[in-house]
């Protein structure tokens, strides 16, 4: 390097750091009114909540400013715990049952023909983006007692009794799935449409038949679409309490319904923070764990 | 993918799951004409839940302030969120990292938890429950959604041509106005439609927010299903679907267009 370059190169450093400096000054700028407002209204408010959790409830369903961990130690009941096990389980097999039946729709809108594609996920689109009640309220006309699908057995002759299935876990489960679907359909196609024919072609000349080059080749190259639809899927289900309210009768209370009558009927507040945190606590655990694992798995299959 | 058909048995099978979805949603459209209150079987064609459903002065106050708030919170959401992806995307800075996470926390929490935090930092605060508060919250929750998708959209610009702006002598401003805003402008408007539909659906965030007199529309839905099945949620029901029917449709026509 001669005397000349060095110069050249200190003066371009010193001018690609001021324009470092401007950079930063302008990115600053850009993001500290979202950084604001999320702090204010997101951040802050759970920091709230987590010493809320802390705190006990007065005799008028006040907050009495007494640090303990009373709450958390009420949560271990089994009354509670089982709750936790029940909206656990639900969340689970909701997520599996949207996977089990998303999959193939997915693999099939991601092998059909561009024109045809746009139409079925038109058609994904429409439920998703429709206000959810309303596809409960569509479930609970067919259901109930008096429902469309008892008329129609009962018409046909299949049964003598109408069958309840409204305000059943498993009217939940079934409202569950319906309005989480679309959610495990989108990212699954997202992933699926990126994998190249000629690889499965590559392994079919190469032998493998059609199940093996699926489970080798398509099913891990899919995998971080089915991790991002558990996410979608699993989480909102757990703090899911509006399709236990409305189809699961007052036998089926999930930790969301749990959280809502803390904090509207019951009035205590502090338990109901303790049991939000809780629940917050699961959700990371799992989102977690999940990416963790998949990741792991990933390297492993691919 | 593509190119090789897929097989019969699958083309059945998403025949069913399309059915699976339909049905459902079919059947409270055909029954929103009907004219037996009770709504469990086939009676004669009419329209007279419309007219209940436009009459009703509570469904129309909902409507109203669901309207108002969706407004309100997609304008702010759409601005700052848009600012926030290209300071992701463009730049680095001090906390780039904490700002990144932090726009993802509304993804990683349940609502119900983002609900009560809000309703516990709305009545610590000595904010007043009401359409100012579900709108705050909606702005809340919206941000990061529209920051997500511009950023999506901001992935493939390419850069040169604000260069080439910038060489021929425009300011940041007029480059920022005339060239970036142009070329990430369906990006925006994609984002807007997300922050706009997800403020007029929230019902667990708004139940939490909401205040006496600032009843949004799934609010109102709530409470009638909750009450009764009658043909008048039916027919809210069915405009609803027919209103994102025809949305995405022209989003959908739109994308085509420019493709």
């Amino acid at each position: 390097m001669t005397v000349q370059e060095t110069a050249r190169s200190g003066e371009k450093k010193s001018i690609l750091g001021k324009i470092r400096e401007s950079s930063r000054l302008q990115g600053l700028t850009l993001i500290s009114p979202t950084m604001l407002y999320l702090s204010l209204f997101m951040i802050i408010p759970l920091l709230l909540v987590i010493i809320l959790s802390f705190l006990a409830r007065g005799p008028y369903g006040n907050v009495v400013y007494r640090f303990n961990f009373d709450n958390y130690i009420r949560l271990i009941d089994s009354l509670y715990l089982k709750i936790l096990w029940y909206s656990l389980l639900t969340a689970a097999l909701t997520t599996v049952i949207t996977i089990l039946l998303g999959y193939p729709l997915a693999y099939y809108i991601a092998r059909v023909s561009a024109n045809q594609r746009s139409i079925l996920l038109f058609l994904i689109l429409v439920p998703f983006w429709t206000n959810f009640i309303i596809r409960i309220y569509a479930w609970i006309m067919i259901l109930r007692s008096e429902g469309l699908l008892n008329t129609f057995l009962l018409n046909i002759g299949v049964i003598k009794v109408p069958l309840e299935i409204m305000y059943t876990p498993t009217a939940v489960l079934i409202g569950m799935v319906y309005e989480f679907l679309p959610f495990m359909v989108l990212p699954l196609f997202a992933s699926l449409e990126k994998i190249e024919m000629n690889q499965l072609e590559a392994a079919a000349d190469l032998g493998a038949k059609p199940w093996r080059a699926f489970m080798r080749i398509t099913l891990p190259l899919s995998l971080p679409g089915m991790i991002a639809g558990s996410i979608l899927v699993f989480i909102p289900a757990m703090g899911m309490f509006v399709v236990p309210d409305l189809m699961g009768g007052a036998k089926t209370i999930l930790v969301g319904n749990l959280i809502r009558n803390q904090f509207l009927t019951a009035r205590d507040w502090p338990f109901g923070a303790a049991a939000s945190m809780l629940l917050l606590l699961l959700t990371l655990v799992f989102t977690l764990v999940y990416t963790r694992r998949a990741g792991f798995g990933e390297e492993y299959l691919v | 993918m593509s190119e090789k058909k897929p097989a019969v048995w699958l083309r059945a099978y998403a025949l069913l799951v399309y059915a699976y979805i339909y049905m459902p949603i079919l059947i409270l459209i055909i029954f929103s004409f009907n004219s037996q209150k009770l709504n469990i079987r086939w009676e004669s064609f009419t329209l007279h839940w419309y007219d209940v459903l436009f009459n009703d002065a509570e469904v129309l106050l909902a409507a109203r302030n669901s309207i108002i708030i969706a407004i309100i919170s997609t304008v702010v959401a759409t601005v700052i969120g848009t600012m926030a992806a290209l300071a992701l995307q463009r730049y680095r800075f001090p906390g780039y990292n904490f700002a990144e996470s932090t726009l993802y926390i509304p993804v990683i929490i349940p609502e119900v938890v983002m609900g009560i935090s809000l309703l516990v930092f709305f009545a610590q605060a000595g904010f007043q429950l009401g359409l100012g508060t579900i709108s705050l919250a909606h702005i809340a929750f919206s941000i990061p959604f529209v920051t997500l998708v511009v950023r999506a959209r901001l992935h493939g610009f390419d850069k040169s041509i604000e260069e080439a702006a910038m060489d021929l002598g425009a300011n940041e401003l007029i480059t920022f106005w005339r060239v970036t805003l142009p070329t990430i402008m369906p990006g925006v408007l994609a984002g807007a439609l997300l922050a706009f539909t997800l403020s007029l659906d929230d019902y667990v965030i708004t139940y939490f927010t909401a205040g006496p007199g600032s009843t949004t529309l799934p609010l109102r839905v709530f409470s009638m299903v909750r009450f009764a099945v009658t043909p008048e949620v039916n027919a809210l029901s069915t405009l609803w679907v027919l209103t994102v029917f025809v949305l995405l449709l022209i989003g959908q026509i739109a994308q085509r267009k420019r493709a």
